[in-house]
């Protein structure tokens, strides 16, 4: 009878394994590791959204996610944790799992891996990001038009590319509409600080800017605008009910389109590791509604950009470009490569501020 | 400028005041509290439940305090009545507040509520650079400023708040005059606690009236930090917290003015000046002049007098 039970006992662990393999069709069972709290109502709750969007498909399992797991060392652990409980598709959402992701994912081929925001991949890992830069360029179109002191407040996290390709796109659609706006940054140096972002944010209202935008995780900025009756542009989500007066719009992510494709290769079987970074062509960022605020004109305007952007006709970042010191960085009638925007290191005329080098 | 740059500094530093004085209230009883983060949580979600809720920013500010009180209370029967690790408590606390509040505050999440409104007090305001920062704010910064007085006073002025002294001193002498070393060290953990729930609360009431996850940042452990830098003194909390709080605030106004100095001093002021601050504090210790409880960290068990 023992000797009965532990074969049975070696059946049931040996065969979901042997049934995996046998079929194409794989059960999805995806994990999600999240930089902050799902809570937090920008970045990893956008995430979140996407997951449950992708939960949706009837192969995929329920699946499991892990907030606020520090960047680095640490986080390796959580994803081999993620691995052992059985998860065949694990997503690490910030830019500094990277390394931890590649290394998990060398010891565990059958396991396919996606990293967002980073530049490395394997045979098993992929990487994705969005075309912030695109929805940005827009926001700043309409900050351009509703300044009236021409100073426009921008509240940064760290100078790292993203939130420098952020800041210029934001700049180049306010200069488009208004040459003689400024924007001027501040840098907080926090992804997620909300006393901190809302005292930056402070700090460029006392400066004079009527128009915020923001790089960050928290919406302490919407709050400081709406306080002063400065308008704001958001970030990451729909954050207008933080500032119902204030609120112009906000360049938003929407993952699950992406989620939902990853989980069917998956489970199809038909995933390769590339790097995929779409854009508003692809609805994987947009622009929010805009608020009745802003006069028909400009959200005509706006419309009429974004139809040029999804259909390949216009980039943000097509040239003559100068940056802050009057250098040409994009020559006329040229666009920046992919591996130029990726690794952007200068700001655009227009910005006032430096980039801590 | 300086009265704007004054004005961010006592908003931006207030919420750190309340936690380093309910901390330093634990301390001087002998009571190690690392739960100071947890307890700012906890007073931070459950001050923006209770205005939520009840629509009065009173009742938010007592329901941050009791919610914190009663957390505090854990770590009160843990060390104080059970003679645990203070330091093993104090870390479960912080993590049991990081736990709990993200746990009960997810249906809080992008609500609002209408946070703290700067009152001006007839004249004073008017004053000119300290009016404005001092006397145009909102009524729980004016709180805290009745309440460095008030804990002051308690303490060295008061019968109870000798007694509670002597009790985080020397916990048997004071056993000896037949004060209450249980019970004293039990009421200043948990009303200790309570004030420093009123600091998260101000965060969520008042800074950013809205409940996100870990809304406190780490500042729970720059007023443990601070609690040694005023060497457990109200006042000196006081200019502890402004101090922090007026080094972020100036640095960032000084980008926001664009300023050519380069980012990166900017942002290596608050470092510069921790490090610059531990070096005094130390320094002022070995010179002898440390008001550190002698109790501090020691379970107090009568069985054991020597």
């Amino acid at each position: 009878m023992r000797r009965f039970t532990l074969l049975a006992l070696a059946l049931l662990l040996v065969l979901p394994q042997f049934a995996a393999a046998a079929g194409a069709k794989e059960k999805v069972k995806a994990g999600f590791i999240y930089v902050g709290p799902v809570g937090d109502a920008g970045w990893t709750w956008a995430h979140d959204q996407g997951r449950k969007e992708m939960e949706k498909l009837p192969f995929v399992e329920p699946s499991t996610f892990i907030e606020s797991v520090p960047e680095g060392a640490e986080s390796e652990r959580v994803i081999t944790g993620l691995v052992r409980k059985g998860h065949n598709l694990v997503f690490t959402t910030s830019f500094g799992y990277m390394d931890a992701t590649l290394d998990v994912a060398k010891r565990n081929k059958d396991v396919v891996f996606m990293h967002c925001s980073g530049y490395k991949s394997a045979e098993n890992v992929g990487n994705y990001f969005g075309r912030m830069y695109e929805p940005r360029y827009l926001s700043g179109i309409v900050a351009g038009k509703m300044t009236k002191k021409n100073v426009i407040g921008y509240v940064a996290a760290f100078p790292i590319p993203e939130v420098i390709r952020g800041i210029n796109a934001f700049t180049l659609g306010v200069r488009s509409v208004n040459p003689a706006a400024q924007v001027r940054v501040v840098w907080t140096q926090t992804w997620f600080d909300p006393g901190v972002e809302r005292d930056a944010a402070d700090s460029l209202l006392d400066v004079g800017a009527d128009v915020l935008t923001m790089h960050q995780d928290a919406p302490a900025t919407l709050q400081a605008a709406e306080a002063r009756g400065a308008y704001v542009i958001g970030y990451n989500s729909d954050m207008r009910s933080f500032a119902p007066k204030s609120f112009l719009t906000a360049p938003v992510w929407n993952w699950g389109p992406l989620y939902t494709k990853i989980a069917q290769e998956v489970h199809d079987g038909t995933w390769k590791s590339e790097s995929i970074w779409w854009g508003m062509q692809h609805d994987l960022v947009k622009l929010a509604p805009i608020s009745d605020k802003v006069p028909a004109a400009v959200k005509q305007l706006v419309e009429e950009k974004t139809a040029a952007i999804k259909a390949g006709k216009l980039h943000p970042f097509s040239g003559p470009i100068k940056d802050q010191d009057g250098k040409v960085q994009v020559a006329a009638g040229s666009a920046p490569s992919d591996g130029d925007l990726l690794g952007m290191s200068y700001f655009v005329e227009g910005v006032q501020g430096t980039i801590p080098k | 400028m300086l009265e704007i740059l004054l004005d961010a500094t006592v908003r931006a530093g207030t919420p750190i005041l309340f936690a380093t004085l309910g901390a330093i209230i634990n301390e001087r009883a002998g009571i190690i509290n690392l739960g100071i983060e947890g307890l700012m949580l906890i007073g931070a979600l459950a001050g923006f439940a209770g205005t939520q809720a009840s629509g009065s920013l009173l009742v938010g500010v007592l329901a941050a305090f009791g919610a914190a009180l009663l957390a505090g209370s854990v770590h009160g029967f843990i060390t104080v009545q059970l003679r645990g690790n203070q330091i093993v408590s104090g870390l479960a606390l912080t993590m049991f507040g990081i736990g709990t509040t993200a746990l009960f505050g997810r249906s809080m999440v992008g609500l609002t509520i209408e946070g703290f409104e700067r009152i001006a007090i007839p004249g004073l305001s008017r004053l000119p650079v300290v009016g404005k920062p001092f006397f145009n704010q909102d009524l729980l910064i004016y709180f805290s400023f009745l309440l460095v007085v008030a804990i002051a006073f308690f303490f060295y002025r008061t019968r109870w708040g000798l007694a509670l002294r002597t009790v985080g001193e020397n916990p048997a002498a004071a056993d000896t005059c037949g004060v209450p070393v249980t019970l004293t060290r039990f009421l200043a953990v948990t009303v200790g606690s309570g004030i420093v729930g009123i600091g998260g609360a101000y965060l969520s009431l008042a800074t950013t009236p809205m409940w996100i996850e870990n809304m406190t940042a780490g500042r729970g452990w720059i007023a443990v930090a601070l609690v040694i830098f005023a060497s457990w003194s109200s006042y000196r909390a006081l200019a502890g917290a402004y101090l922090f709080g007026g080094i972020t605030a100036m640095q960032l106004r000084f980008q926001a003015m664009g300023t050519t100095i380069s980012a990166h001093i900017l942002q290596m002021l608050p470092y510069f000046f921790t490090i610059l601050v531990l070096a005094i504090s130390t320094i002022r210790l070995q010179k002898g002049a440390s008001q550190q409880p002698e109790g501090l960290g020691q379970p107090y068990d009568r069985e054991d007098r020597k």
